[in-house]
């Protein structure tokens, strides 16, 4: 935007993170080698290859269940509630002092900037695990009934998005719970979870409790598909998602799942104008819009819509694009060539179909995966970037008049995680937040995360809530 | 509801021909009107506010661009001093300092202006003769502004007189919160005429104003009135400049520039006592208004402490070790 105050390179020193030139899969309290061909996790910034990672086989993820079932048999279920507590008070400390090194790690593995892993990601898995430290001992007064009984071994599989954060909404409450954990990490964002595994061994948590299962979809589909797991939890995408509902059908695992969305972002006429656009921003580009409940229809009162718009646009001039690991950098890279790939098909359907793609000025990197901020504008409900998950930096810009029309535009999706409102009027906000089919709405901010609120969908965004009281309640058995 | 940032939403209607039809002519036609234009400005939401500044101060600035910072900012400083002990001597070793900030290294720039009471106008006057160094005299019964219209006035003719070259009034803190728009933006006007060819800067006092949406709606008042500056504070009032309230007046005058063409500038004071402090302000500005605002005649910091502190680091910027207290000049 101006070339008088050009802010330095200030790049975060990647010399306080040790990566081991291969990692094995954690089970039973230690690392060991897989049998399945190992996968290599590349930094998607610059192309170049971090690491490689065991990749799970089916004989793998049973020597993990094996395991977890032992730890919640022999350890972890009989041991006093309170004493599971201290463990993961332990982890959460653990997770603080180790903060830059995770946050660092979470960068290159990534590609999000620096900023939010250190900002946002680190600091609220460790949130996570305290908050849920808190409930160990304390889960008769949840209101699931006079005394809950964990439900015995959890299959977990996370996405890439936010990869430490993720395994934290898993992790954390099946141990508050009483379970025991068998996780399946991202294939392209693996790091994290196997520097957790370290965390895990630090903290002496007893061996089995917690086991790291690396590797693709195949490794994923043996956890929760495994006959000796009791739960599944997946975050992901709504196609794998209804897969595993179709190989979990007819067994007694009970499920959660927390699949995609098309959230919209609702901005009213009387709405605060300029902390909007800080909210429009926020809700799309943060974390490169890898972001499940991204605010990534953008609903303007038609009154408002071409002082919205530009204003948009010059804050989005703004955005420093760039490499992850400095400090200043807002937007960092596309997590992998594949979503990539996605995005870029689903952005040249937005331009056959008749929106207008604006992006602003400016290079992105040679090397890496990269897609600039883009808005689509003059964007009808039946386009298709109205209605699919683009699950990248892209907005689409829709209309309405009357509250009655925001409210059947914002609903008309298939999905229904998360929404967002902008009014200075707070009668307004109660009226609409009512009739929205939305899991999670923010008024007058949006994607603001905290562990003692619960988080989950509605109809394709999947069932179940994680987080709050009402997230312990996917690993408790309350009738016995 | 007029859309404030539409240049045109008026001056259509206006039918006005010849000279530039300025979109807000008829706003201030009664003091109802004035308050239905100045509560229709987008409201401003506290938390929102915040959270951007307080990003915007994670920034990180350094070497080459951090040089450049402490050098701009040393440069928009206005050397203050407001105490009821003041005398010509001390006026005068702050003028001097504004000259030669560090008089060990003649590559520091000097400072933007010395800002005194009134009466001490023409002993900085004296003392920064030739060096384009400006004064800024602090007038309108600084920093209550309870006084009669008159005494207020008679107070800044006096300041120009004595050779202020800026000056800067406090508005009526009372009758804007009670409602009386019109009257503080009238005593702006005469205020602005008594002024002569001095520029004028509007206190605004954001620490007695409270909301940010008071804030916006002040700053449009006192950029409609034609105030050449709008400013947080007399460094009186606790809180005084902080990076929300300086987040807000940015915006303002962006959007007023936006609809008008008139650039007014901006002065955060009391309070910014660090080059982190100043840095983040110079931040706040690259980021919400650009580079157009990035100099002294559009941007002050009105401070004492600060330039020490921006001397120490640049010293240490030049030399790469800290030097302590006793090698910049105690004021």
């Amino acid at each position: 935007m101006t070339s008088l105050f050009e802010y330095a390179p200030a790049p975060e020193s990647r010399s306080i993170v040790d990566i081991r030139p291969s990692y094995g899969l954690f089970v039973d309290g230690e690392f060991v080698d897989g049998t399945g061909t190992p996968l290599k996790t590349v930094n998607p910034a610059t192309e170049e290859v971090l690491s490689e990672v065991a990749t799970g086989s089916e004989e793998d993820v049973d020597r993990a269940v094996r395991a977890a079932r032992r730890a919640f048999v022999k350890t972890w279920g009989p041991m006093r509630p309170a004493d599971r507590g201290k463990y993961l008070f332990r982890i959460a400390r653990l997770l603080q002092e180790r903060a830059r090194e995770f946050a660092v790690l979470e960068t290159l593995d990534n590609g999000k900037p620096i900023r939010e892993s250190r900002d946002v990601d680190v600091p609220l898995a460790a949130a996570h695990f305290f908050y849920h430290a808190g409930w160990a001992d304390k889960l008769e007064h949840a209101g699931l009934g006079p005394a809950p009984c964990p439900l015995g071994v959890a299959g977990q599989v996370i996405p890439w998005n936010f990869p430490l954060l993720m395994l934290a909404w898993k992790v954390a409450p099946a141990l508050a719970t009483g379970n025991t954990v068998v996780l399946k990490p991202a294939e392209t964002t693996p790091l994290t979870a196997l520097l957790f595994a370290e965390i895990c061994q630090q903290a002496d948590l007893p061996p089995g409790v917690v086991n790291i299962v690396t590797g693709a979809g195949e490794t994923g589909r043996a956890v929760i598909s495994h006959p000796d797991v009791d739960k599944v939890a997946f975050t992901g995408s709504t196609e794998v998602g209804r897969s595993i509902a179709r190989a979990v059908a007819g067994t007694e695992k009970r499920l959660t799942l927390e699949l995609g969305g098309k959230a919209a972002n609702i901005v009213f006429d009387d709405a605060p104008i300029d902390q909007a656009v800080e909210g429009i921003v926020r809700g799309i580009f943060f974390n490169q819009g890898h972001v499940c409940c991204a605010g990534s229809r953008l609903l303007v009162q038609e009154s408002v819509h071409d002082e919205v718009v530009a204003s948009l646009q010059r804050r989005i001039g703004t955005l420093r694009v760039g490499d992850p690991m400095d400090k200043n950098t807002d937007l960092g890279a596309i997590n992998s060539a594949e979503q990539l790939a996605r995005i870029r098909e689903l952005t040249a359907f937005g331009e056959t179909e008749g929106a207008t793609c604006w992006q602003p000025d400016g290079d992105l990197p040679d090397r890496g995966f990269w897609f600039k901020p883009t808005v689509f504008t003059d964007v009808s409900p039946a386009h298709r970037i109205a209605r699919d998950e683009v699950f990248g930096p892209v907005l689409s810009v829709m209309t309405f008049r009357t509250p009655d029309e925001a409210v059947a535009k914002a609903n008309n999706t298939t999905y229904g995680l998360s929404a967002g409102i902008w009014s200075e009027k707070g009668s307004r906000i109660l009226k609409v937040t009512d009739q929205l089919r939305a899991g999670v709405v923010w008024a007058n901010t949006f994607n603001e995360f905290d562990p003692t609120s619960p988080f989950g969908g509605y109809k394709q965004s999947g069932y179940g809530r994680e987080g709050g009281r009402q997230g312990l309640a996917a690993y408790l058995r309350s009738d016995s | 509801m007029t859309h404030v940032l539409d240049p045109n939403a008026l001056a259509d209607t206006s039918g006005g021909t010849g000279t530039l039809p300025d979109p807000f002519a008829d706003v201030t036609r009664s003091n109802d009107a004035f308050r239905a234009f100045l509560h229709g400005l987008p409201g401003v939401d506290q938390v929102g506010a915040e959270a951007r500044a307080k990003v915007l101060g994670t920034r990180s600035i350094k070497t080459t661009a951090k040089a450049w910072a402490l050098d701009t900012a040393i440069s928009m400083v206005d050397l203050t001093t407001l105490e009821g002990s003041d005398t010509p001597g001390k006026v005068r070793a702050l003028a001097a300092k504004a000259r030669r900030p560090d008089p060990t290294d003649p590559s520091c720039p000097a400072v933007a202006a010395v800002c005194v009471y009134g009466d001490l106008a023409g002993v900085a006057k004296e003392a920064l003769a030739g060096t384009g160094i400006n004064v800024a005299a602090v007038a309108t019964a600084f920093p209550s502004g309870r006084a009669s219209r008159e005494v207020k006035l008679a107070d800044v003719r006096d300041a120009v007189a004595n050779g202020a070259d800026e000056i800067d009034m406090v508005i009526d803190r009372g009758a804007f919160l009670t409602g009386r728009y019109l009257d503080v933006f009238e005593e702006i006007v005469a205020v602005k005429e008594a002024c002569g060819s001095a520029h004028l800067k509007v206190i605004l006092e954001t620490g007695e104003l409270v909301t940010l949406d008071a804030v916006r709606r002040a700053s449009w008042l006192a950029m409609l009135a034609g105030g050449d500056f709008i400013k947080t504070s007399t460094g009186k009032v606790s809180p005084a400049a902080t990076l929300p309230v300086c987040l807000v007046m940015l915006e303002a005058v962006r959007d007023f520039r936006a609809a008008t063409g008139r650039q007014v500038g901006v002065k955060p004071a009391g309070g910014i006592r660090t080059t982190k402090d100043a840095v983040k302000h110079l931040v706040l500005i690259n980021e919400t208004v650009g580079a157009d605002w990035l100099s002294p005649d559009w941007f002050r910091f009105g401070a004492s402490s600060l330039l020490n502190d921006l001397l120490l680091q640049r010293q240490k910027l030049r030399t790469g070790h800290y030097s302590g207290p006793d090698h910049v000049s105690v004021d």
